[in-house]
């Protein structure tokens, strides 16, 4: 890619700092954006991460997991080069890798989002020479509502389905887009219950300071009355007969960036989809592109042919990298996971 | 056009019947008649015909958008939808629109026909500027001819029954035929005077339902009517008022289309009308449905075509004799009246579809089995004393149908779906072995779960070998067994025959591509004497 950042079977590598950028197989050191699984691999022998995604981190590597930390914007130096996270408003310590070398700045962004939420630190516009963008969501096609509206509806439904004695389900990516929707719910509709999955992510997010309204584990409920007025999030693996049947009066709803598509909604056939991601829309990556005046760009994941090929016929100089993660796949359950 | 899109918005968002029900009953209390008229039209289905060039549309929203050609045909390529795919790409609507619905289609919608594309643009774009992302949405799927939405005419009347506590039998009847789309005929529909005067109105058809299993738990023999299912094109003949009408179960009026049938059909007496079959029909015995194929796609038809594709309207039931509805007598009853209508016409172009005897279950099995070779696709069994129903329902008429022919078949090519299977590889070709080779020989939707198609559809993306626009040519290795009704030879499929109906019976997992079937296995399967 060029003589600072390689990329090997292994994922992106810094030869110079002998690190690999979220590596798909184990190594010895990983800078990791954030926790989500595509992302951070078991396995490693040491990982570094932003201070406030240390927690879920942890959570789900495992105890025995050994991970340093550096503060958004510290900056560590390996072997002449200046090492530096910097917030990607994704999830909670989500951050973008920028690598100093004689000058030569790189970034990788990880994933990223623009759009507010209140569950982590907005995101950092670097400038650079080189930027590697995500492009999950890299087609004019998604284009975000704004979330505060998509929040706003969210408690409507919730409301509403109180209203006839229903109990309301939201599934939504257990790490990171189940704690954004937590943090906006009015909790004075009703008890908002979570799943197994969501609610130990609750834990590292109230640990690191993350204003969630009270939520209570599913399994741990006494008093089935409550369902009737309850909201329960649960991860999108959860929607599968034998874990529905305790709920069996139910409206299904599913938040993710797919749900903007009405057959991925169709195909899930739940009653609503909210259009709600946790990555950037269309105009999002063409801002943060832009504003990082980057010479070349390098896009991953998801539409980068399509992304690439816009930029280049935009007169930028763009390529793309392929990960083994995904590739096109459009699976609506999986949003997050990239 | 705001609680028509918001109408369509609820009842996509269902998959419930009863919320659907619900969801329809609420807009009919509010709707005006002017506008209900013709929801009710877009609901069952009478969606008007493309106004706009599909092309043209795309180009107009790909301007406005500031999208290039290719990025507008990447993103429809992943949302499935044209409609929705430029309602997508739209710079974000600033409003919405009040103007009722009747006043977008009749003095927007309609008058776009035939008009200049320069003209079409500037409405067109007026229009996307006024709607929201529903409005637009809605408003695409009507002037590309594509507005479906998930309800079935059935589920339309009872939400009108419901709403207009009108007999369901009487509103499907008045929703038949050809209908003004006014404020008076949408209070006509809902009517509490169910005497209709149009003539040319049909009945609803009466549907028989799959007979799976043994027939011998129908009961005795006796009980039942039994005649050969044939394949051609349900339809009513109307003889009103000194006049002929030809329905077909489309509820499309095709008199004009069966010339023969309409001449034969104008010796008929006054208040009559057949329920029955249009066949291709030469020498006593029915042609390939090939035939009849070359006859639906005509509105009118010239002699060469009645010379070699001549057709016959074989006479299944009295619904209506001397102007009296007789469809609640026993079917016994209707058949002798049938027979006395038929009885004195003259030629043969109207002729009573036969009853098949047997004294047993057993001796219809082994007649069944000759159904292939006479043209038919089985039996079909109604109990003599049944009335003449609406719709498709278990217990009195059936349908014993042969089994389908199939082939082992290999996956070669495949292209993404549309509408719920969006962005999927949902459309595939398949082929038999030719030699060393394979040869395509037909293409097939539907027959597989949800599971498997993502399965297949994992298995397309990572074994593309080429690509040809939208189609995926993959690495022939994956078996389906092709189940189709019937197979003839054809010059314009490479392989040299044309199935009917084909589908996917099963994945056959165990199977290799070597152990997939040839192209010889495919053509011993065509019937003797069946060279159209």
């Amino acid at each position: 890619m060029n003589d600072i950042l390689q990329l090997n079977p292994k994922g992106l590598y810094c030869s110079e700092g002998d690190f690999y950028i979220d590596p798909w197989q184990p190594v010895n050191k990983a800078v990791i954006t954030h926790a989500h699984a595509d992302h951070a691999r078991w396995g490693c022998r040491s990982y570094l991460c932003a201070t406030d995604g240390k927690g879920v981190l942890q959570a789900r590597l495992g105890s025995d997991a050994s991970i340093e930390t550096l503060d958004y914007g510290e900056v560590k130096t390996v072997n002449g080069i200046a090492l530096s996270l910097h917030p990607a408003g994704h999830i909670l310590g989500s951050a973008q890798v920028r690598i100093e070398k004689d000058g030569q700045i790189l970034a990788v962004s990880g994933d990223y989002k623009r759009e507010p939420d209140p569950t982590c630190t907005p995101l950092e516009p670097l400038r650079c020479h080189v930027f590697v963008s995500e492009s999950t969501f890299g087609l004019p096609i998604f284009r975000w509502p704004d979330p505060a509206v998509v929040m706003a509806d969210i408690n409507a439904w919730w409301q509403s389905n109180r209203d006839q004695g229903r109990t309301s389900i939201l599934f939504a990516y257990a790490l990171g887009k189940a704690q954004r929707i937590i943090a906006g719910l009015d909790p004075t509709i009703g008890p908002i219950l979570t799943h197994g999955a969501v609610e130990k992510f609750n834990a590292c997010y109230r640990e690191a300071g993350s204003p969630l309204p009270p939520t209570q584990y599913v399994g741990a409920l006494d008093d089935k009355q409550i369902l009737k007025r309850s909201l329960i999030i649960a991860p999108p693996s959860a929607d599968n007969p034998s874990w529905l049947r305790r709920f069996p009066d139910r409206i299904r709803a599913f938040a993710s960036g797919w749900m903007r598509i009405r057959g991925n909604r169709r195909r899930r056939s739940v009653d609503r989809g909210f259009v709600l991601s946790d990555h950037s829309d269309w105009d999002g990556l063409v801002e943060t592109i832009t504003a990082t005046a980057a010479e070349k760009i390098v896009v991953t994941h998801g539409y980068a042919t399509e992304m690439s090929r816009w930029l280049n016929e935009g007169g930028r100089q763009a390529e793309v990298i392929p990960t083994v993660f995904r590739g096109e796949e459009n699976d609506a359950g999986s949003e997050s996971e990239s | 056009m705001k609680a028509f899109a918001d109408l369509y918005r609820r009842l996509d968002e269902t998959t419930s019947t009863n919320r659907k029900i619900e969801v329809m009953v609420a807009y009919f209390r509010t709707a005006p008649p002017e506008d209900a008229i013709w929801s009710i039209r877009f609901l069952i289905g009478r969606k008007p015909r493309q106004v706009v060039p599909t092309r043209k549309l795309m180009e107009w929203a790909a301007e406005l958008a500031g999208v290039s050609d290719w990025l507008f045909e990447a993103s429809y390529d992943v949302v499935g939808d044209l409609a929705e795919t430029i309602t997508l790409l739209l710079p974000k609507a600033s409003g919405s629109s009040d103007r009722p619905l009747h006043r977008w289609v009749e003095e927007h919608l309609l008058p776009l026909r035939g008009l200049d594309l320069e003209v079409q643009k500037k409405a067109v774009l007026a229009a996307w500027n006024r709607m929201d992302d529903v409005q637009r949405f809605v408003w695409n799927k009507l002037i590309t001819g594509g507005f479906r939405v998930g309800v079935s005419q059935r589920l339309v009347v009872r939400a009108l029954a419901q709403f207009s506590r009108i007999d369901a039998a009487a509103i499907s009847h008045r929703l038949m035929g050809d209908w003004p789309p006014t404020a008076d005929y949408c209070r006509q529909i809902i009517s509490p005077d169910t005497h209709d005067a149009d003539i040319s109105r049909p009945y609803p058809f009466y549907l028989c339902y799959p007979k799976e299993g043994d027939p011998e738990s129908l009961g005795p023999v006796k009980d039942w009517q039994i005649e050969w299912k044939w394949d051609g094109i349900r339809g009513q003949l109307i003889k009103r008022s000194g006049q002929v009408f030809i329905w077909s179960r489309g509820e499309e009026l095709v008199t004009d289309k069966y010339p023969e049938l309409k001449i034969a059909a104008a010796s008929l007496p006054d208040g009559t009308v057949i329920d029955g079959e249009i066949l291709p029909w030469r020498k006593g015995r029915p042609m390939p449905f090939s035939a009849l194929q070359r006859r639906i796609g005509r509105k009118t038809v010239g002699k060469k075509l009645l010379q070699e594709a001549p057709v016959a309207f074989l006479a299944y039931d009295l619904l209506e004799s001397d102007g009296r509805d007789i469809r609640q007598t026993a079917l016994a009853r209707r058949r002798a009246a049938l027979s006395r209508v038929i009885s004195p016409l003259p030629g043969n172009r109207i002729q009573i579809s036969p009853v098949v005897v047997a004294e047993t279950w057993k001796e219809f099995a082994a007649l069944q089995r000759e159904s292939r070779s006479r043209g038919v696709e089985g039996f079909v069994m109604k109990r003599v004393d049944s009335v003449y129903e609406v719709g498709r329902l278990r217990g009195s008429w059936w349908k014993w149908k042969i089994d389908p022919l199939s082939v082992d078949a290999v996956l070669i090519y495949a292209q993404r779906g549309h509408g719920r299977r969006a962005g999927l590889y949902t459309d595939y070709t398949f082929a038999v072995r030719q030699g060393d080779g394979l040869v395509p020989f037909a293409k097939a939707y539907s027959g597989l779960s949800d599971a498997e198609i993502r399965q297949v559809d994992r298995f397309i993306q990572r074994n593309t070998v080429e690509r040809f626009g939208p189609v995926r040519a993959v690495t022939p290795r994956l078996v389906f067994e092709i189940a189709f009704e019937g197979i003839q030879k054809s010059t314009r499929h490479k392989s040299g025959v044309a199935v009917r109906f084909p589908r996917i019976a099963r994945w056959r997992q165990d199977k290799t591509v070597e152990e997939a079937d040839t192209i010889e296995t495919l053509t011993a399967l065509m019937p003797l004497g069946s060279e159209h």
